[in-house]
C-alpha cells in the first residue's frame, strides 16, 4: 500500500500537504497503525509558532504516547477540533478528516528536506 | 544471573551509584527473640502520652473512627495486595478505589479524583505543578495561611525554573489572619510574570475562613488556576471547592477515620475539574464493560502515568495510598453524610465553648474572623505556658512561634482545636489549668512526664 503522492513526509511519520502559503499536517497510516487505537491528541493552540522537527504535540493510544514533530516551521492557524471528540479519525482517515494542524508556512524551502512518497515508502518497507 | 550478564560480582550492578551515596554498615542491634522484641517495642510505645486532654490540630485531627474501619482494613484481601494492574483479578480493589474516588468527588464537588497521594502536602505540590503544566506558566502564588509544612514541601518541589511566591496575610482588623486580597491582586498584576496557580486553604492554617470565591475570581481574571487546600470533614458544612470555582482541590484525608499515627501514613487527596483530567497525576479508576457486557472496573487513562509516559508523565508518582483510601471510604460510608455533618457541627460547637472558656481564663482569640473548629489565642510566653499546661495534663494545641518562627504576629500564640471527641470536661480542665498557670498557682497534682515543673510559680508566669 503506497502513500499519497501529493504529500511530503518526515522520518517520524508525519505528512504535510502544502496549499499556497498554508500547509496541513498529520500522521501517516503506518504511524496510526503502529500506535493502535488513538484515544487522545494534544494539539497546539492557534498562534503558536512551530519550528521544523520540533515537538508540536502528543498523540496517545491505548498503549503508547508519542511526540508529534513538525515537518516545517510555521504559525499555527488552526488545530483540528474534531479530534477532541473523535480521536479515532486519525486511524480511520489519517490523510483526510484525521488531519492535525493547519499552519502558515514561513520557509517553503524546508520542504526540500522532507521525504518524497517513494523515499517514505522505502523507509516503512525497511521497517 | 551474573554469568548471563557477563559480571563477576553483585557489587558491579551498583557501580552507577556514587560512592558517597552508598549505604555503609547499618549498625543494628543484635537480633532478639520475638517475645522479647515485642516487649521492648511495647515499652517504647508506652512512652506515648495518651493521657492528655488534647487540643492539638494544625493539619492532623483526632476523630472517632468506627470499629468497622480497622476490622475491614485487616482483611488479607485489603491489607497486603493493593496494586490493581491486572483487572481480571483485582475487581474488588478497583471497585473500592472507584468508590473512594466517587465519595471524594461528592465531598469536594469536582469531577475527577485520583486514587490518592502520600499526604496533603505532596498532593498540594502536585496541584501546583498541574497548574504550571496546564497554563504553561512557571509562577505559583501560595497564601501564607496555607500550612507551613505544605509551603515547605512546595519549596522542595519548586526551585529550578519554577517560582513559588507567598501571598501575605491581612495584619489587622476583621480580616486579620486571612489572605490579603489587595496584595494578591498586586502579585497577579505583573503581566511579564504571569501566574499559573493561586493556592489558598479553607479553613486556613490559623483555623480562619477565607474569602475563597474572591480569591478564585482574582486568580481566574489573571488567567491562573485556583487551587483549594481542604480539610475533608469541614466539607460537610462548608461550601466545597467545586461550588466556588476551584480548578483543583488538594488536602489531607487523615481526618476521615485515620488515627494521627504520629505523622503518618496519611492520605493525599487530589481532585480537579474534567478539563484537567489529563494533567492530574495518580491512578484513575473507571467503570467499563468487559467482552461479555458485564460491569468491570479498570484503571483508565493509563497513558498519563509514568510507566508509559516516562519523562513526559505528569508526575513520578504511579502508586496510591490504597489502604488509607479504603479507610477513608469505609469511614465515609459508615458515618454517612448526616453523620459527617454531625461530626463537623459538634466540633464547631465545642470550639465556641472553648473560645469562651479560654477567654474567661485569660487567653483571648488573636483574630476576629469566623472559624470552624480551630483558632489561635494569645497568652504571655506561650512556649512556657504550653509546657506548664502539659504538666497539668493538657496538650494546649500548637505553639505558633515554633511553627512560624519568622512571623512576629505569631508570638505568644497557641493554635487550639476541638473535634467531636473533645468533651466539656476537657474544656473545663483546660480553662482551669490555664487560670492556674496564668495566676501563678501550682498544679493540684504533680503529673509525671515531659514539662512537669515542681517549683511553684509566684506572681505570674516567668
Amino acid at each position: 500500500m503506497s502513500v499519497p503522492t501529493d504529500l511530503r513526509y518526515t522520518k517520524d511519520h508525519e505528512w504535510v500537504r502544502v496549499d499556497g502559503d498554508t500547509a496541513t499536517v498529520g500522521i501517516t497510516a503506518y504511524a496510526a497503525g503502529q500506535l493502535g487505537d488513538i484515544v487522545f491528541v494534544e494539539l497546539p493552540e492557534a498562534g503558536r509558532s512551530l519550528g521544523q522537527f520540533a515537538v508540536f504535540g502528543v498523540v496517545e493510544s491505548v498503549k503508547a504516547v508519542s511526540d508529534l514533530f513538525a515537518p516545517i516551521s510555521g504559525e499555527v492557524l488552526e488545530s483540528n477540533a474534531a479530534l477532541a471528540a473523535n480521536p479515532e479519525l486519525v486511524n480511520s482517515s489519517p490523510y483526510g478528516d484525521g488531519w492535525m494542524v493547519l499552519v502558515r508556512v514561513t520557509d517553503p524551502a524546508q520542504l526540500d528536506e522532507l521525504l518524497g512518497p517513494d523515499a517514505y515508502d522505502d523507509l516503512i518497507a525497511a521497517g | 544471573m551474573l554469568g548471563a550478564l557477563g559480571l563477576t560480582s553483585v557489587d558491579q550492578l551498583f557501580e552507577d551509584i556514587p560512592e558517597a551515596l552508598r549505604a555503609s554498615s547499618l549498625d543494628l542491634p543484635d537480633p532478639e527473640p520475638e517475645l522479647q522484641l515485642a516487649a521492648s517495642l511495647s515499652a517504647m510505645a508506652g512512652r506515648n502520652r495518651t493521657d492528655l486532654a488534647s487540643f492539638l490540630g494544625a493539619g492532623v485531627y483526632r476523630h472517632w473512627s468506627p470499629p468497622a474501619v480497622d476490622q475491614l482494613l485487616l482483611r488479607g484481601e485489603w491489607y497486603t495486595a493493593y496494586t490493581p494492574y491486572q483487572p481480571e483479578i483485582s475487581q474488588g480493589t478497583l471497585q473500592s478505589i472507584y468508590e473512594y474516588e466517587s465519595l471524594i468527588a461528592e465531598l469536594v464537588g469536582l469531577d475527577v479524583v485520583s486514587a490518592s497521594h502520600y499526604e496533603g502536602a505532596a498532593a498540594t505540590a502536585e496541584a501546583a505543578l498541574m497548574s504550571c503544566r496546564a497554563t504553561r506558566r512557571d509562577r505559583v502564588l501560595v497564601s501564607r495561611a496555607v500550612h507551613p509544612h505544605y509551603r515547605g514541601t512546595l519549596r522542595t518541589y519548586f526551585g529550578g525554573d519554577l517560582v513559588l511566591e507567598e501571598v501575605p496575610l491581612v495584619a489587622d482588623g476583621d480580616g486579620a489572619g486571612t489572605t490579603d486580597l489587595a496584595a494578591l491582586e498586586r502579585l497577579l498584576a505583573d503581566i511579564d510574570r504571569p501566574v499559573a496557580g493561586v493556592i489558598a486553604a479553607q479553613p486556613n492554617f490559623l483555623g480562619l475562613l477565607e474569602p475563597m470565591p474572591a480569591i478564585g475570581e482574582l486568580a481566574h481574571a489573571a488567567g491562573a488556576l485556583f487551587i483549594s487546600v481542604v480539610e475533608p470533614v469541614s466539607l460537610a458544612v462548608l461550601a466545597p471547592p467545586g461550588a466556588y470555582g476551584a480548578d483543583i482541590a488538594a488536602g489531607e484525608g487523615q481526618p476521615l477515620g485515620i488515627a494521627p499515627q504520629y505523622g503518618g501514613p496519611y492520605l493525599g487527596i487530589l481532585a480537579s475539574t474534567d478539563a484537567l483530567v489529563r494533567q492530574i497525576p495518580g491512578r484513575l479508576v473507571g467503570l467499563a464493560t468487559d467482552l461479555d457486557g458485564q460491569r468491570a472496573f479498570v484503571m483508565t487513562m493509563r497513558a498519563r502515568e509514568q510507566d508509559i509516559r516516562r519523562d513526559k508523565a505528569a508526575s513520578n508518582i504511579c502508586t496510591n495510598q490504597a489502604l488509607l483510601a479504603l479507610a477513608a471510604s469505609v469511614y465515609l460510608a459508615t458515618i454517612g453524610p448526616h453523620g459527617l455533618r454531625d461530626v463537623a457541627a459538634l466540633g464547631a460547637a465545642r470550639a465556641a465553648e472553648l473560645e469562651a472558656a479560654l477567654a474567661a481564663a485569660g487567653a483571648p482569640r488573636i483574630h476576629a474572623g469566623p472559624y470552624l473548629n480551630e483558632f489561635a489565642v494569645r497568652v504571655p510566653d506561650a512556649p512556657l505556658v504550653h509546657r506548664r499546661l502539659l504538666g497539668r495534663g493538657v496538650l494546649a494545641g500548637l505553639v505558633l512561634a515554633e511553627a512560624e518562627p519568622d512571623d512576629p504576629s505569631m508570638v505568644d500564640g497557641l493554635l487550639v482545636c476541638t473535634t467531636e471527641v473533645t468533651t466539656s470536661d476537657e474544656i473545663a480542665h483546660f480553662a482551669d489549668a490555664l487560670s492556674d498557670v496564668l495566676g501563678g498557682r501550682p498544679p493540684a497534682a504533680v503529673e509525671a512526664g515531659a514539662g512537669t515543673d515542681r517549683r511553684s510559680v509566684a506572681g505570674g508566669v516567668r
